[in-house]
Formats: structure tokens, C-alpha cells, sequence
């Protein structure tokens, strides 16, 4: 198994062919990554507005149980 | 029969739990697959005799389309599933692979048409494969668009399980068009029965990276599915004590 290309130009050119090739790999590459992403960004911030609630909630009660004193 | 199972598979917490252990696997063995194939296909393996360097696009192209072909099957089953059994994490498996088949299914037909230019010499032909696989494109965008049609979840979900169910039908006749029709597509490379036409020394590469995107499509379902869990599951005590945990 040997390397097709003689140079990096080469290897970028790819005959004419390599502008077609690249934009198909760089396209899969950047969808991709959108789709690992997205999951993540959005548990993010699920968790910022959990944590939001559940302060909120606590000075609730520390405000109820105040008021009872 | 012992069915324990099989109920507890429905548990979306059981689910979570066990998705956080294997995910980190999955992903690395993934990221080396790809990466492998990726090099391999675009380097080391050898230039096409007819079409060129263009070809390179085998190795995106293929497992892309594979999968956005298989994902509407993971798709109708876990939405069939979810009718029969009232399977609550069968219908958020469901609404995950919907946008992730909606992408791989556009990511299909983009290096399509990248790889149509060089070769046939045009970007876009009406043709039976690529007509067809952009109905595949429309079912789940409508899939997508029907999830968020309705007030009540439980009513989208089931909506959305039969349109799945009944797009199916789309499925062979893709995978078939190549066939059935005259077009200018090329008939399929890899067979499950018979010899291959394609040489050796190209299907490997062409192998690992089907490999790979098997790996990254059941990860990125994983991932989906397991975000649409916290918020569906957000009054839970398990949801909140991971809430908890997390530093923001």
C-alpha cells in the first residue's frame, strides 16, 4: 500500500477533481459535528435552567419558613 | 419467559445510566475507525481507472447514505415499538433519529451532487435513486414538523409512529431504484450475496468506514435521546439529583 500522490499539491489537486472531493469531506465533517453538538449545548443548557429552578424553590422555602418565625 | 428485561429497556433512567458507561467506548472505537478509513480512502487507496479521484467520495458518500437508509428503519421500529407497548423511551428513540436522519439523508445527496459534477457532469438529475432519496429527505422533515404539530406529546408521538410506519415503504423501493429503473446512478458496489465489484483494495477502506458510521450513528442516537430523557423526565428525583451534581 503506497501513498497516490506525488506531492501535497498534488494530493490537494487531485487531478481537477480535488475541489469536489474536499468540499464533500469538509461538508460531512461540519454536519457532523453540528449533530454531536447540538445534544450537548442543549443538555447545557437544561442544566442552567434546573439549577435556576431549584434556587428559585430553596428561597422559597427559606422565605416561607422565615415568615413562620 | 422472564420479561424483566424487557421493561426494564423502557426505563428511561435505566437507559441513561447505562448509555453514560458505554457512550465513551463507542466513541472512541468510532473516532478511530473513521479517522482510519478516512486516510486510508483518501491516500492510500488506489485512483479509480474510470471516474478518477473523484471516486474518493465512496467513502463519505455510501456510509452516509447507508445509514440515513437504515436510521429511518431504527426510526419506524422504536415508533411501532412505542405503539404496541406504550413504550415511553421507545418514542423519544424515535424523535432522536429523526433530525440525524434528516441530516445524513441531505449529507447523502450533497456529496451526491459533488460527486455528480466530475462524473456525469451535472449536479442534479430527476432520476429514480436521487427522487427517491429526497422523499426520504421530506418524510423526516415532516416527521420532525408533526413532532412539534401538536400540544399533547403523547398525541405527536403517535402521529409520528404512523407516518413513520407508513413511509417504510419508501425504503426498498430506494434501494431497489437502481434496478427497477434506467439511471444514471451506478448499481450497488458491496453485495451481502454474491461477489463484490469492487476491487479489495478499495472495499476495505469503503468497510471500515461503514464500520465507523454504524459506531457514530448509534452514539449520536444515544446522545439524542438521552437529552430529550432529561427533559421529559425533568420532575424526576434521578433528573434533579444529576442537576444537582453538575457544576453550571
Amino acid at each position: 500500500m503506497m501513498f497516490q500522490f506525488d506531492s501535497i499539491i498534488d494530493f490537494l489537486q487531485m487531478n481537477g477533481h480535488g475541489i469536489y472531493v474536499w468540499l464533500s469531506y469538509a461538508a460531512a465533517l461540519l454536519l457532523l459535528l453540528l449533530l454531536a453538538f447540538s445534544p450537548t449545548v442543549q443538555q447545557r443548557r437544561f442544566i442552567i435552567q434546573q439549577k435556576r429552578q431549584q434556587r428559585i424553590e430553596q428561597g422559597v422555602k427559606q422565605r416561607s419558613s422565615a415568615d413562620q418565625k | 419467559m422472564n420479561w424483566q428485561w424487557f421493561h426494564r429497556l423502557g426505563s428511561p433512567r435505566w437507559f441513561y445510566d447505562k448509555t453514560s458507561r458505554w457512550m465513551p467506548w463507542i466513541l472512541s472505537g468510532t473516532l478511530l475507525l473513521l479517522i482510519v478509513g478516512t486516510v486510508w480512502g483518501l491516500g492510500f487507496a488506489p485512483t479509480d481507472s474510470k471516474q478518477g479521484n473523484s471516486y474518493r467520495i465512496i467513502y463519505i458518500h455510501v456510509p452516509v447514505a447507508l445509514l440515513a437508509l437504515a436510521g429511518y428503519y431504527v426510526m419506524a421500529i422504536a415508533g411501532a415499538v412505542g405503539l404496541i407497548w406504550q413504550m415511553k423511551l421507545s418514542y423519544l428513540v424515535m424523535r432522536a433519529a429523526a433530525p440525524i436522519g434528516a441530516v445524513l439523508t441531505f449529507l447523502a445527496l450533497l456529496t451526491g451532487a459533488f460527486w455528480g459534477k466530475p462524473t456525469w457532469g451535472t449536479w442534479w438529475v430527476w432520476d429514480a435513486r436521487i427522487t427517491s432519496m429526497l422523499i426520504l429527505l421530506f418524510l423526516y422533515l415532516g416527521i420532525i414538523a408533526l413532532q412539534g404539530a401538536y400540544q399533547r406529546q403523547q398525541t405527536a408521538h403517535k402521529a409520528c409512529a404512523i407516518l413513520a410506519l407508513v413511509g417504510t415503504i419508501n425504503i426498498p423501493i430506494i434501494y431497489k431504484s437502481v434496478d427497477w429503473w434506467f439511471t444514471l446512478h451506478q448499481p450497488a458496489t458491496l453485495k451481502l450475496i454474491g461477489p463484490s465489484s469492487i476491487d479489495p483494495s478499495m472495499a476495505y477502506p469503503l468497510l471500515i468506514m461503514i464500520a465507523g458510521f454504524y459506531g457514530l450513528y448509534s452514539w449520536l442516537l444515544m446522545h439524542w435521546t438521552r437529552s430529550s430523557i432529561l427533559e421529559t423526565e425533568s420532575k424526576t428525583r434521578w433528573v434533579q439529583e444529576i442537576v444537582a451534581k453538575k457544576a453550571s
